[in-house]
């Protein structure tokens, strides 16, 4: 695995990535809760170069980075310079929760920077039937229970369990905290920011991923996605809530694998 | 020393059960639940003319707050009530302390500008501006302000508020959350530069070095009592030192629940269960509603998890003896009162403008108005004089009324000392 920082912003925001594999390339934005390079990940680099960017402000070194961007527009067009500076014309993009919002607005964006996009569970609709739960007001021992099917299950203790080393418990604690909070920058205090708007623009074959038991997300949501983009196909997951990439690991590599390849 | 009188405005006929049946007192309470507006007109009326009884009875200032969707406060408006108290009390020597309008859920903030400016023109000069960053429930959860934003708004908000006070000429403000191409207030304050400011806050270290760095009243508006405050004080006092500004105990405020009776034991009997339906039942929400993910900045958030997160104490498990004893609520005879406030607010926190909450959650109207006139006999003028040997000036008092004990200006009726 490689680690590098891209100064982006015109120096102003420092974006990390990590890369592993060979193949052609696959960018991963992650979710609320920050990166973690997790099995899933691993799966992916076995069929190609993934690059996993950290969303400004979720690196610890560079809390504050967030400050310099005002809106998702700015954030959109940080991306672009993350692809540039990349080296990708074009990617593949997988994206999760809120980076499967993010991935939707970069392809409407800039259609020609995304080959294929699979989101995962995205957000960037708003039912009043079926309303997203805001996990930034859940009691934080809850949270779990609402973004994995098995809150006490292995994915959900690497994700939100609490190491036993005070000094990293502080420290996984003030990141998860922070990734959420710089992560609601650009979603508060209803994720539909308007990408209804702009969908249309989007010409990557699209292919979304919801898992069954989604309790934030309704997978009802998938709906609003493939009603408006055109050839749009889902896939849900068994055994999965809000987090499928995590809960099945392989089988969601599987189905991005041929999706991507396909 | 200034001596105020806060109230809250609360809802006082909370069902036994609420706590049990409602998961919050903020943000959710369910209004046709709850309440009904001709009752809730009742209870407006009764703040008011408790905060005028107060003014009339020697208080130094009256104290409004805004707070929104909350069944333990709700003035919206804070000054919708200032108006009525300022209009009310002219000719007399007391402060209209607005603790106050909210800039971040103001728009343009602005609007606290002129509405403060009209409150000073109306008062003759007694308004303290009091420019509160808000609570998370309010300005995050209520009215919607990005948490992360929060108080980059409120500053900006509070650089533009000072600057439309005083500014000679009209300017354009090309802000990053706010545009105006045509900043000329209407009215402007009667007060110069401009009346003072206090900032109320709930302990951020942020907030220390903003109001030190402003050279503003720091309030630290607490429900916890003096004895729970005296750490977070003492971090106040070392950013005031630090930053090398003098120590002028008039730069703290401090709010603090009190209850006279005749003996200690005659406060028990009449307000132990007004106290206890306040801490039980006023102060009940879920703990996250304090702050949402991005509402605390990043150092205040590292502060906050290394100090093992201070865990409030569950004040549901406490009762009016605790509350007492630890401090929360500072009740008993007027004697008792007046040594715990000289000593665990006063002396230990270093504070110059005390606010003094006397209606208490349930706490009816008659029994408020006993409390407000023993306190004003009986406490009040043991107080006034602290801090007078060291010789301060309270730059942070409209100056018209900086030398002045307020009189008494009327005999209180109705004060049931029954």
């Amino acid at each position: 695995m490689s680690e590098r920082t891209i100064a982006a912003w015109d120096g102003r925001v420092r974006i990390r990535v990590q890369s592993k594999g060979s193949g052609p390339a696959l960018v991963f934005l992650h979710g609320p809760w920050g990166l973690t390079w997790d099995p899933f990940l691993d799966e992916l680099a076995k069929s190609f170069t993934v690059h996993a960017p950290e969303h400004p402000g979720t690196t610890p070194d560079t809390p504050d980075d967030v400050y310099q961007l005002d809106n998702l527009w700015d954030l959109v067009l940080c991306y672009d310079e993350v692809f540039a500076a990349l080296g990708l014309e074009q990617a593949a993009v997988v994206g999760h929760s809120f980076g499967g919002m993010l991935g939707c607005e970069l392809a409407a964006a800039y259609p020609a920077r995304v080959r294929r996009l699979a989101a995962i569970a995205p957000l960037g609709f708003w039912r009043d039937t079926d309303r997203v739960v805001n996990w930034m007001m859940l009691d934080p021992a809850r949270l779990p229970g609402y973004v994995f099917r098995e809150p006490n299950g292995e994915a959900a203790q690497r994700m939100f369990g609490a190491p036993d080393d005070p000094e990293a418990a502080t420290a996984a604690r003030v990141r998860l905290v922070w990734a959420m909070g710089t992560t609601g920058k650009f979603i508060w205090p209803i994720p539909d920011k308007g990408l209804k708007k702009r969908i249309h623009r989007l010409t990557a074959p699209t292919l979304l991923i919801w898992g069954k038991e989604d309790r934030l997300v309704p997978p009802v949501y998938a709906d609003e996605f493939t009603r408006r983009i055109a050839g749009a196909r889902v896939q849900t997951v068994d055994g999965a809530g809000h987090m499928p990439h995590l809960e099945r690991p392989d089988v969601v590599a599987r189905m991005i694998r041929e999706f991507v390849a396909g | 020393m200034k001596i105020s009188a806060f109230h809250l405005m609360p809802h006082r006929e909370l069902p036994d059960d609420f706590e049990k049946r409602y998961e919050s007192v903020w943000v959710t309470p369910p209004w046709h639940e709850l309440a009904d507006a001709e009752r809730v007109g009742q209870y407006y009326n009764w703040t008011l003319d408790e905060l005028l009884f107060a003014a009339r009875a020697g208080f130094d200032g009256v104290c409004t707050n805004e707070h929104h969707q909350n069944a333990y406060g709700f003035m919206p408006s804070p000054n919708i009530m200032g108006a009525v108290l300022a209009k009310a009390t002219n000719g007399s020597n007391v402060a209209i302390v607005q603790m106050g309008a909210t800039l971040p859920t103001s728009n343009p903030p602005i609007r606290v500008a002129e509405e403060y400016a009209m409150l000073d023109c109306i008062s003759g000069g007694r308004l303290v501006a009091g420019l509160p960053l808000g609570s998370a429930m309010d300005v995050n959860l209520c009215y919607g302000i990005t948490p992360i934003e929060h108080r980059e708004r409120y500053r900006e908000a509070f650089a533009l508020t000072l600057k439309a006070w005083q500014a000679r000429e009209l300017f354009a403000w090309n802000g990053r959350y706010y545009q105006l191409a045509n900043v000329n207030l209407w009215p402007r304050p009667i007060q110069q530069p401009h009346p003072p400011v206090w900032v109320p806050g709930s302990g951020s270290i942020s907030t220390f070095d903003f109001a030190v760095e402003n050279d503003v009243c720091y309030c630290f508006l607490s429900y916890s009592g003096a004895k729970a405050a005296k750490t977070m004080m003492q971090g106040y006092w070392d950013v005031v030192a630090k930053k090398g500004r003098e120590t002028n105990p008039y730069r703290a405020g401090f709010l603090q629940l009190v209850a006279v009776a005749e003996t200690d034991a005659a406060a028990e009997a009449k307000y132990a269960r007004h106290v206890e339906y306040f801490y039980h039942k006023c102060l009940h929400w879920p703990i996250q509603y304090l702050s949402p993910p991005g509402n605390q900045d990043y150092r205040s958030l590292v502060a906050a998890a290394k100090a093992n997160i201070r865990r409030a104490e569950d004040t549901k498990a406490l009762r009016y003896r605790d509350f007492v004893e630890k401090g929360y609520v500072i009740a008993g005879s007027a004697a008792t009162v007046r040594d715990r406030i000289k000593q665990e607010v006063v002396k230990d926190l270093r504070v110059g403008n005390l606010m003094v909450l006397l209606q208490i959650g349930s706490m009816p109207h008659e029994l408020t108005l006993e409390n407000m006139d023993r306190f004003a006999r009986d406490v009040l003028p043991a107080l006034r004089g602290e801090w007078d040997d060291e010789g301060w000036v309270n730059h942070w008092w409209p100056e018209r009324l900086r030398g002045t004990a307020a009189p008494r200006t009327a005999a209180p009726v109705g004060a049931g000392r029954a």
